[in-house]
């Protein structure tokens, strides 16, 4: 049996900076994790480190991120290959350029420094976007990372931390005992502990069920793939609006470009699918003409959970105290994730996350019968 | 009505081909190169001339069987050369056919995907003028060229003795032939050997021709390194006396073949730990079914066997296939072929004994020797993930990149696995299998898709 004050479900990028914040405060901490950390959508994500395109309510939690992504090497002892490229958002009609437009208006304030491109201003800037685009709307911090990276990275930094990390260490019981949480593994271990964090990912609405607050959350599989390493032409990462392929180029030259679905070969591992990969082969030189010719040479996908709002479930568990909710980031999770651990942390350190939260509660859910 | 579907026209995917002709059905016969016969029986470009003996050898006979065996299906089987197939998806291959991307949907599969080297760097190993013992042995096939004017032939396997030959009789300066295996290690394996006893002495003939016609044949003498300013212009090599050094102006090396597994990874093929390959490979009956219905493995990608062996099983695998849908097959014939492919089992793992892996290969590695040369991952890169408690192939490739680039591990997989192994102080059997990821080779932005 071992006695922390917290234990965390999933070692993703949110359940691993809530390992390292929570470790950094001098609480004990054991991740666990059932097959290694990072190694699903937090490290499989096509990458972007974006706020550009956010719902407005994200923002202030986005922003937070930021700021911790410009501590990156400090925090978990890698750069990560992050970098401030800017993102860049095309649109390829007059009615989406004007989509881009209302949201540089109503998103003011929030630190995001739109800038509205026309398709001179476009054309000028970056000459790699296609003609199809008519314009565009930059935001210069964002960027992009490497994933594959960051996400283990924080899990490792949180165990330099002196949190507890348990790989390939399924959760195989969880129930409350009136004062605590206690935890099995499939592994034969027990953990006992006052906080309990759901951070398990596309596989969090199962233990969100067993406290009777089950949620509609389906699986995605965002179709990914790379190509070859090719002279360094993107000086942006590049997201569609209304979706559509989204790209970035990496500073070896490889282009990671996703867009489509996949499909899932079981509850854990997943493939890009035939289609989806067709499709970016197809359709992806009309917005980035130099790819043209240029070969893919690795496709992949990822299992990432969605709700019906495509918002992500954070805080409070409105069945159980000591319980507190961190998935369903719809394929957007990895920019925010650090700054969700840090939001936790405050509710576990101080009682209250400095962030608001409250457009992400699982009461929202409450009405919604779940199939 | 979908067709069955042969992927590869090497011995094993012509027979297979052949047997299903035979009783009555039209299969498609998917094939990667020009023309069929595999890479053992590469064909030469149709207005190349040079008679079969001159490419083949001793192998002439059967080289010009099955060459003349798919010429005859023309018109009895839909033959596509020239077709990729770069991913397998719910009972569909994804094709590429000069630039166009096709899909299939298929009633049956018959995997033949043959092998390529497997290959141990050593350091040089990326200089121009540095050849797989299979890519010196194509040069000289298909286009009647050799890979330099003095050339050395290093590595262990069959083959090492056979492309040495070859280019001696095709009139190339062979400096020497290193063999990484020790005479001791070849002495034991003569019994399970003399199970194939013409295979044998053919193997014997090269290797006292070469020593006849003045060439140096040396035995425990393993390749230490190539050097050269632009291309290749020397090699160190090591035995038992000290290391020893050869000017030339060109190296072939590998140590035997490794099976080329990622068409039926992407088909859910189950695959297990064979210690006699020293890979992953997918699992099969005596007759080549695999572990989904429908899909049928044969030839060196389910594991290398040889030629021989691969005409065998592609027509064991065929009748299988018939069987599986219910046609009448000569059971007689069906057990004939297993106890030939028995045999030859036998006679392989005599070769596997003579040829032995060279197990201290990962732990002489210098640390910035290149493993991974698309990715440029030395293997002080992959040593230092395993250090940071990853031991995971997969993860290790997440980490460093090994085996992400162009070839996806096809060739840095089975060196990568070594270091892995060594470095982590786990078996080679124990830190999991590279996953294949698709496309199984590059496929080109801007192609056209078949409606």
């Amino acid at each position: 049996m071992i006695e922390v004050d917290a234990v965390i479900i999933g070692g993703g990028i949110v359940g691993a900076s809530a390992a390292l914040f929570l470790s950094q405060a001098g609480r004990r901490v054991a991740l666990l994790e059932r097959d290694f950390c990072g190694s699903h959508s937090s490290g499989v994500n096509y990458g972007g480190v974006r706020r550009q395109g956010r719902p407005l309510s994200q923002l202030p939690l986005s922003q937070r991120a930021h700021e911790i992504w410009h501590q990156l090497p400090q925090l978990i002892g890698i750069d990560g290959e992050y970098q401030r490229s800017g993102h860049l958002k095309l649109a390829r009609s007059a009615a989406d350029l004007q989509a881009l437009h209302d949201y540089a208006a109503a998103s003011q304030g929030f630190g995001l420094d739109l800038q509205l491109l026309d398709r001179t201003a476009l054309r000028a800037r970056f000459p790699w976007v296609g003609t199809v685009a008519v314009g565009a709307s930059l935001c210069p911090e964002d960027g992009h990372a490497n994933p594959r990276l960051v996400s283990p990275a924080f899990a490792q930094a949180a165990r330099r931390q002196g949190a507890q990390v348990h790989e390939q260490c399924a959760v195989s019981h969880v129930e409350h005992e009136g004062q605590r949480f206690v935890v099995r593994t499939a592994t034969d271990l027990t953990f006992h502990a006052p906080w309990l964090l759901n951070c398990a990912g596309a596989w969090a609405s199962q233990f969100a069920a067993q406290f009777g607050e089950a949620v509609p959350m389906h699986t995605g599989h965002p179709a990914m793939l790379v190509t070859e390493p090719l002279p360094l032409v993107m000086d942006a990462s590049t997201g569609v609006e209304g979706g559509g392929i989204y790209a970035r180029q990496v500073s070896r030259g490889n282009c990671v470009l996703g867009g489509g679905q996949g499909f899932a070969l079981d509850a854990a591992r997943a493939r890009p699918g035939q289609n989806a990969v067709l499709d970016i082969l197809r359709q992806a030189v009309e917005l980035y003409p130099f790819l043209q010719g240029a070969q893919a040479i690795r496709t992949w996908s990822g299992t990432e959970g969605y709700l019906p709002d495509r918002q992500p479930v954070i805080g409070h568990s409105s069945t159980q105290p000591g319980l507190l909710h961190a998935f369903g980031f719809a394929g957007a999770g990895f920019q925010i994730g650090p700054a969700v651990g840090q939001a936790l942390t405050e509710i576990i350190c101080s009682g209250a996350s400095s962030t608001p939260l409250d457009a992400f509660s699982i009461t929202r859910f409450h009405s919604i019968p779940v199939a | 009505m979908k067709p069955i579907t042969i992927i590869g026209a090497g011995p094993a995917g012509i027979r297979a081909a052949q047997t299903l002709v035979a009783h009555g059905l039209y299969p498609v016969l998917l094939d990667e190169a020009a023309r069929g016969g595999g890479q053992i029986y590469r064909r030469q470009p149709a207005n190349f001339k040079r008679p079969p003996d001159k490419l083949y050898g001793f192998e002439a006979h059967k080289a010009n069987a099955i060459h003349q065996a798919l010429d005859q299906l023309r018109g009895q089987l839909d033959y596509r050369p020239d077709t990729l197939v770069w991913n397998a998806e719910a009972g569909l291959l994804d094709t590429l056919h000069a630039g166009r991307a096709d899909r299939l949907e298929y009633a049956g599969v018959i995997v033949a995907t043959g092998a390529t080297d497997r290959v141990l760097p050593v350091p040089g190993w990326t200089l121009p003028g540095v050849y797989s013992l299979g890519a010196a042995q194509i040069a000289l096939k298909f286009q009647g060229c050799a890979i330099g004017e003095r050339v050395v032939f290093a590595g262990s396997g069959p083959l090492l003795y056979l492309v040495a030959y070859q280019y001696a009789r095709a009139g190339a300066n062979v400096i020497a032939v290193l063999d990484s295996s020790p005479f001791s290690a070849q002495v034991r394996a003569l019994p399970d050997l003399l199970v194939q006893p013409t295979t044998l002495a053919k193997g014997l003939y090269y290797r006292a021709w070469l020593t006849t016609h003045g060439i140096a044949v040396h035995q425990g003498a393993s390749l230490a390194r190539v050097e050269g300013e632009r291309r290749v212009q020397s090699l160190a090599w090591r035995n038992a006396s000290g290391e020893h050094t050869l000017d030339c102006d060109a190296v072939a090396f590998a140590h035997g073949l490794r099976s080329e597994t990622q068409l039926a990874d992407l088909l859910g093929c189950e695959f297990a730990w064979n210690i006699l390959n020293r890979a992953w490979l997918p699992q099969r009956d005596r007759a080549g079914r695999s572990s989904v219905p429908g899909i049928y493995l044969a030839g060196d990608g389910a594991g290398i066997m040889g030629a021989d062996a691969a005409e065998l099983a592609g027509e064991r695998a065929a009748l299988a296939l018939l069987e599986d849908l219910g046609y009448a097959t000569d059971p007689q014939r069906c057990t004939q072929l297993e106890q030939a492919l028995e045999r030859i089992g036998r006679f392989r793992e005599g070769l596997e004994r003579a040829f032995a892996f060279p197990e201290h290969w990962a732990a002489d590695a210098a640390d910035q020797l290149m493993i991974c040369r698309c990715e440029e991952v030395s293997a002080g890169d992959i040593r230092r993930v395993v250090n940071e408690g990853h031991w995971e192939i997969n993860r290790v490739k997440a980490h460093c990149r090994v085996g992400m680039g162009r070839c996806q591990g096809r060739m840095c997989g089975a060196a990568a696995a070594e270091i892995i192994a060594c470095e982590s102080g786990r078996a080679i059997a124990s830190i999991g299998r590279l996953r294949a990821q698709a496309p199984i080779k590059p496929v080109p932005f801007g192609l056209e898709v078949e409606p």
